[in-house]
């Protein structure tokens, strides 16, 4: 069984909040349950009863540009799910929180503080034997006036990466071993999502995203094994300025998130253009 | 080159006719629901499974199997371990329903790129990969009998 989320050492752990929290929290008003995943099917096939789905591709990327979300399109997702100010949502899904945490991130753009994350995700309610629905739940639409998305705080861009790099900066490459090294460089089937030469960016760590989760539950490692990995085995300083990346910005920020809050790093961006940018962009350094 | 099966045309020409997401995922957790019936026998395999079975690209620890029937065409198999890989058990029940006993050259042609129109086109690229390598397999299957020929 694994340690409470208070006994873990995290500098912020009330961003996190056990399954046993969410059940006691389902018909609580003030809080709104989101489940994001990657399994298009697993929404539909069934979730904790009164959670909203936020998909990755239709709710929080452009549809036309390769980007986030407007403030507006952002504002129509938080008045549709029923949230406001006062809302605190919490996020939960597949792959250890994968893509709960790329919602988080992308919500963080535009200021939703009041956010948590369910520890152990989908898997740890499902193994725990909790019940989930297939009834979809309507929420009365909010009013909901958002900021400007804010790209400047946790978001990192291509040449802000090459600035980065050129300065001798850390970064953390969180895609597996082997697309760190160039040996996979994409699925052929797969063009779109591809990259023209494979290896990583100069100077980063690797530091596949998944080693921050314990593999029996899916919950967040405690913070004594969090830092021994990212501080002690790699050398980054919580106080340095760092980039992480993967191959389009999802799975790195799962680990801005651990960085961030599980850690309490003080600088961290998520270079979203991440591989598929850096592996086909002409003329920038590439290392093997 | 052959066609492919003709129950599979018409299934890939109807879910791609689908514009509703929800409807989509209906239909396709009532067909993972069916899975069991393509869940590899005991009599076949057992845990754990040999490596050389595993779908490599799925995330979802996919595994096929293809039994040769007295008429030269195959019966495919599949077990998918993660028992949230929900999709790779839509795909595989798919498979099994629409190719089993198929000529094998339509078998071979069947194109892993099916899989956007079965499932649409907002796949990440992990899911896509992964479901596009059980069509890999099984198409690996017919290809390598057809060449034994």
């Amino acid at each position: 069984m694994s340690v409470s989320i208070t006994e873990r050492g995290y500098v912020n752990p009330g961003v996190l909040v056990s399954t046993d929290w969410v059940a006691e929290h389902q018909q609580d008003a003030n809080v709104r349950i989101i489940e994001s995943n990657e399994d298009p099917l697993l929404y539909s096939a069934g979730h904790i009863a009164g959670a909203v789905q936020v998909d990755w591709t239709r709710d929080l990327n452009d549809q036309l540009r390769r980007d986030y979300l407007n403030k507006a399109s952002f504002e129509a997702l938080m008045s549709r799910i029923g949230v406001t100010h006062d809302t605190t949502i919490v996020l939960y899904g597949d792959k250890n929180n994968w893509w709960a945490t790329y919602a988080f991130w992308v919500f963080q753009l535009f200021g939703h503080t009041n956010a948590k994350v369910m520890d152990g995700g989908r898997a740890k309610w499902e193994k725990e034997g909790r019940p989930l629905t297939r009834e979809i739940p309507a929420y009365a639409p909010t009013a909901y006036t958002a900021p400007e998305r804010d790209d400047a705080s946790i978001r990192a861009f291509r040449d802000q990466v090459l600035k980065h790099v050129e300065a001798g900066g850390p970064l953390v490459d969180v895609r597996s071993p082997a697309e760190y090294t160039g040996e996979k460089l994409h699925m052929p089937e797969y063009p779109q999502e591809g990259a023209i030469r494979g290896g990583h960016i100069p100077g980063a760590k690797s530091v596949p995203w998944a080693r921050a989760v314990n593999t029996e539950d899916g919950t967040f490692k405690p913070a004594e094994e969090l830092k021994q990995i990212y501080e002690q085995e790699q050398g980054l300083d919580p106080n340095s300025e760092l980039i992480a990346y993967c191959r389009i910005g999802e799975r790195s920020s799962h680990t801005w998130f651990v960085l961030t809050y599980l850690l309490g790093f003080k600088n961290v961006k998520n270079y979203d253009g991440s591989w598929t940018e850096w592996g086909n962009l002409v003329g920038v350094p590439i290392e093997k | 080159m052959a066609a492919i099966p003709e129950a599979l045309a018409e299934l890939v020409s109807d879910m791609e006719s689908i514009s509703d997401r929800n409807e989509r995922a209906e239909l396709l957790i009532e067909t993972a629901d069916r899975f069991g019936d393509f869940r590899v026998p005991a009599s076949i395999a057992s845990k754990p499974y040999p490596e050389d079975h595993r779908v490599k690209a799925c995330e979802s620890d996919a595994y096929v199997w293809a039994v040769d029937r007295p008429d030269g065409t195959l019966d495919f198999y599949f077990d998918v371990l993660n028992p949230q890989g929900l999709s790779a058990m839509a795909m595989s029940t798919i498979l099994a329903e629409t190719l089993n006993g198929q000529p094998l050259d339509s078998v071979a042609a069947v194109n892993s790129e099916i899989v956007f129109k079965l499932f649409g086109k907002d796949l990440s690229m992990g899911k896509g990969a992964g479901l596009m390598g059980i069509i890999s397999v099984v198409q690996t299957e017919a290809k390598k009998r057809l060449a034994a020929r």
